[in-house]
């Protein structure tokens, strides 16, 4: 298998990821493309604390994201890809459009400039429009918190 | 005498304020936690509701899991802060003695508060 899940949510690796997602797809690799975790020790072992020991979990910085893609879609693991904003999404689906094809908006909440689109998804008009620029490019981008609840295409949230 | 210490909660959806009801309920006391909820807010967010409900003061956090945001939040900008001690795995035992132990410091009620809620985990 491959990275089976590429997910938005700038709670990172919580609840809703693990249980959630996580036993309903199957997930056995956790990746979190932040740079700021990936350089902090002490960060990655409290979100460690929140996965079960069969799952593995890899921080990795933006670039770092970029040297393992292939290895990720090939090691035979059902992958979840974490992101905690959508910048670093549009960059990851840019350089590797073959990976990134599903996005999932699963927590972005609120900021100074973002507006509400669902209770859990606020977006800044320019947010909105990269988001859309990637659908346009073929990704498909749906807001779903839980599996368990419906998804909400994109261009229900302009 | 010094500053009797302040409970804060935090929790997930609407767990916090349902304890510190329920607390305030059983003991009779009130102001003495405040809750906190993880609902509509990202880390950031989230860590400046914690602070603010600890309001410089020396305190206890209890936080409902022993993992997760409700925890992150709370340990990014505490865990170096001396006046200040976390119990996770939260529940009203613990809240309540808690509450009438509020002299001691942070250290000393959070490891009672801690014991008193491990002793109402039963099997009966």
């Amino acid at each position: 298998m491959s990275i089976v899940l590429c997910r938005i949510d700038d709670r990172l690796i919580h609840g809703q990821v693990v249980i959630g997602w996580g036993r309903a797809m199957a997930i056995n690799l956790i990746i979190l493309v932040d740079d700021q975790v990936a350089g902090s020790e002490w960060e990655q072992e409290l979100y460690r604390m929140a996965v079960a020991p069969e799952i593995e979990v890899r921080f990795v910085t933006v670039a770092e994201a970029a040297t393992h893609m292939a290895d990720w879609q090939s090691n035979g693991k059902r992958g979840l890809m974490l992101t905690g904003d959508v910048e670093t999404m549009v960059t990851l689906r840019t350089t590797h459009p073959e990976v990134v094809q599903r996005i999932n908006l699963g927590g972005i909440h609120h900021r100074p400039g973002r507006r509400e689109r669902l209770p859990f998804v606020y977006l800044t008009d320019q947010e909105l429009r990269s988001l859309q620029a990637l659908e346009a490019g073929g990704a498909v981008i749906t807001a779903q918190d839980l599996p368990t609840s419906p998804p909400v295409a994109l261009r229900s949230l302009a | 005498m010094s500053e009797e210490l302040q409970g804060v909660v935090v929790c997930h959806g609407v767990l916090a304020g349902a304890l510190v009801q329920a607390a305030e309920q059983i003991s009779g006391v009130a102001g003495a936690l405040s809750p906190v909820t993880n609902t509509g807010c990202d880390r950031e967010a989230l860590e400046d509701r914690v602070i603010a409900a600890v309001g410089g003061r020396p305190a206890v956090v209890f936080v409902d899991l022993a993992s997760g945001s409700c925890l992150f939040a709370v340990l990014k900008r505490l865990r170096s802060e001396q006046s200040v001690k976390v119990v996770t795995g939260v529940n009203l035992a613990m809240l309540v003695d808690f509450i009438f132990h509020r002299s001691l410091t942070p250290e000393q009620a959070a490891t009672r508060a801690a014991l008193a809620g491990e002793k109402s985990i039963r099997i009966p």
